[in-house]
């Protein structure tokens, strides 16, 4: 079963040392994906996505206290790799990544071709001249025009700026991408060209995402799989069209009313209070103050129970 | 349900026009060497329209089409190059100071970035008490009573455990009430308020829109709402204006504008916008290629017409359509609608 699986993450744990004490921002995530699929990872801010996205890659602050738990890429422990072999044969050449807000990410005086040139460089070991013309390609597949490739990234706008970060991802052929909030600051129209792009990769080059996001409605567009993150725990892992027909756990129950829709009257509603700090988060299930549905067994650590290949940790379904 | 429409129309129409915006035009000016003049960009173009007292309008439309500019010129930070704005019938234009202070104290402003809009190195009493200072309340007694109502207004309460605090010491949601509360203290009768979800997570989004409704229905408020997330329009307004590179190309009532868009850019803006379906993954969106024209140099007759779907050769490049209304109360700027 392990086989067929292109990434599996077991009890995945990173948690930093602050002044305040041990922030436990990933805490113990399993969850899986398979080839040429998307996974969407959904969750507030401060829920410590971001923080997940970081720890697939290694990518760490040095405030890191415990980083523990086994990534399988392929099927082989890439936690065990040193942080050389890591960096030459997985970051980038295996598994890369659109960070948050790429579109200020990129270097304001280097020209956008170079930069999208330079991972293929180090990672391939082709020349410049073989360089940009595989960046040629990228941006012929993300939707930049041929010529943009000798300019600064200030000469391009926010939506082209994202396909150039999306093109740097792509131009060491990985078989998995994290985009980590890919359009969170880009208008209607261009996110929507933006997830056309993503499919139209998927489709044609067989990549796997994860995105990481807190925008369920946009989500939707690319999604295969669904992943709910709460106070650094995965509540939740289903499909996409069992999902968002009907969330299980009472946490992405509230997070689908919270969702305003265009066509239907129907107000949506809001979670009331805050989520925990992950400083000191409290014992038992971490979402039981805020939860609608809780009863006396929610003082302790819930199960995770599987339902119908859905995923979810939660004692209603015990 | 034609009956329906209409009656509301006539309610509207017995409202007085709180403030009236004729033919706005908002430029600046491009410098070349500090001197020279290297153009304009014209950033709002020809606006017209009026709000009524108590209406709730959203303004929709991408960065970079002028929304901003429309708005803060109407909060009198930008003067107008061309055209008139009327609050309560006094013209802005003509007001000096002192009447400038009148109509800073009537309306309030809610900004896009509540963290960015709080003074850092004040605390939320003294954030909440300087407009009072300024507006020339001197008692402090009632200062101090107008802070406290204005705070319970926002649900930001005990009240006693926020005054102290530091913005910084504030999760994003609360920094958006003290936002609102600083907004609301001088009794407003207008509010604007420049994105003022955008910045939040969704779940807080809706408690945040709630709000603003709460307090738009209990003070009588008129609003106008900025936006470029249209699903969050029909909770909140009661008539949507859609804005494109400098102009206003669709004004209609919500359910109207979202059921039966009229101009090609509002229809794909209700593509562009997804619902929570995991049907989306399986289909490409059709959305009309290109980004918004430089406002520097638009395109010469309808601004949008080199990425209109349904562009007609030979006039819409040509001539700038005038506002059609193809059913009443439903104003489009668009050639398709000549009679």
């Amino acid at each position: 079963m392990a086989q067929n699986k292109l990434l599996r993450i077991e009890k995945l744990v990173l948690y930093f040392n602050t002044l305040h004490g041990s922030v436990q921002a990933v805490d113990g995530v399993n969850f899986s994906l398979d080839s040429n699929r998307a996974v969407v990872v959904l969750g507030e801010s401060g829920c410590g996505k971001s923080s997940l996205a970081k720890a697939i890659l290694r990518l760490l602050p040095r405030n890191v206290g415990t980083y523990s738990g086994h990534i399988y890429l392929d099927g082989k422990d890439i936690m065990e790799l040193g942080e050389e072999e890591f960096r030459l044969n997985i970051r980038w050449a295996a598994m890369s990544m659109v960070p948050q807000a790429a579109m200020n990410a990129l270097n304001p005086v280097m020209r956008v071709g170079e930069q999208v040139a330079e991972p293929a460089i180090i990672h391939l070991g082709v020349n410049k001249t073989e360089a940009l013309a595989l960046v040629q390609k990228m941006f012929q597949h993300v939707g930049v025009p041929a010529d943009f490739i000798n300019r600064y990234p200030f000469e391009l706008s926010g939506g082209m700026r994202q396909r150039v970060a999306i093109a740097m991802a792509l131009v060491t052929s990985p078989s998995l991408i994290i985009l980590d909030e890919p359009t969170s600051a880009l208008d209607v129209l261009t996110q929507a060209n933006i997830f056309n792009v993503l499919k139209r990769l998927k489709k044609e080059l067989g990549i796997s995402f994860i995105l990481i996001t807190h925008d369920i409605a946009t989500s939707s567009e690319l999604a295969d799989d669904v992943a709910v993150m709460y106070a650094g725990q995965i509540v939740e892992v289903s499909d996409a069209h069992r999902f968002f027909d009907k969330p299980l756990h009472p946490y992405s129950q509230k997070l689908m009313d919270s969702v305003p829709r265009l066509h239907s009257d129907k107000e949506p509603d809001f979670i009331v209070g805050r989520p925990p700090s992950l400083i000191d988060p409290p014992k038992g299930c971490r979402f039981a103050d805020r939860c609608p549905a809780r009863f006396e067994k929610c003082v302790e650590e819930p199960p995770e129970v599987e339902q119908d290949g859905r995923k979810v940790k939660c004692w209603l379904y015990v | 349900m034609v009956l329906k429409a209409q009656d509301v129309d006539k309610t509207e129409n017995t409202r007085e026009v709180l403030l009236a915006v004729d033919d706005l035009h908002v430029w600046f000016e491009l410098r070349r060497f500090g001197f020279g003049r290297a153009g304009y960009v014209k950033a709002v173009d020809g606006v017209t329209f009026d709000v009524h007292a108590g209406e709730a309008i959203a303004v929709v439309g991408e960065s970079g089409c002028g929304k901003s500019s429309l708005m803060k010129t109407i909060l009198g930070l930008y003067k107008p190059t061309k055209g008139k704005i009327t609050f309560d019938t006094k013209d802005l234009s003509l007001l000096d100071r002192k009447g400038m202070h009148w109509y800073h104290s009537h309306v309030g402003y809610v900004q896009q970035d509540p963290y960015g809009a709080l003074a850092p190195f004040m605390s939320i009493q003294k954030i909440l008490e300087e407009p009072l200072i300024i507006g020339g309340i001197k008692d402090k007694e009632e200062r101090k009573q107008r802070i406290f109502k204005a705070m319970e207004e926002v649900k930001l309460s005990p009240v006693e455990d926020f005054l102290p605090k530091y913005p910084h010491m504030l999760s994003g949601g609360q920094q958006q009430r003290v936002v609102i509360a600083r907004a609301m203290i001088m009794g407003p009768k207008f509010l604007v308020a420049d994105e003022p979800v955008s910045m939040l997570d969704a779940s807080v989004r809706v408690e945040i829109l709630r709000l603003l409704r709460g307090l738009q229905e209990t003070h009588n408020l008129s609003v106008i709402y900025i936006t470029h997330d249209l699903s969050t329009v029909s909770y909140f307004s009661e008539r949507i204006f859609v804005m494109y590179a400098g102009n206003l190309v669709e004004k209609a009532k919500v359910r109207r504008l979202l059921d039966n868009p009229l101009h090609p850019y509002t229809a794909a803006l209700l593509t562009g916008t997804s619902e929570p379906d995991a049907k989306n993954a399986d289909t490409f969106k059709e959305i009309p290629p290109g980004e918004p024209p430089s406002l520097v140099n638009p395109p010469s007759g309808c601004r949008f017409h080199p990425r209109c779907p349904k562009i007609i050769k030979g006039l819409c490049e040509v001539q700038y359509p005038p506002e059609f209304e193809p059913e009443p109360g439903h104003q489009v700027a668009c050639w398709l609608y000549k009679e």
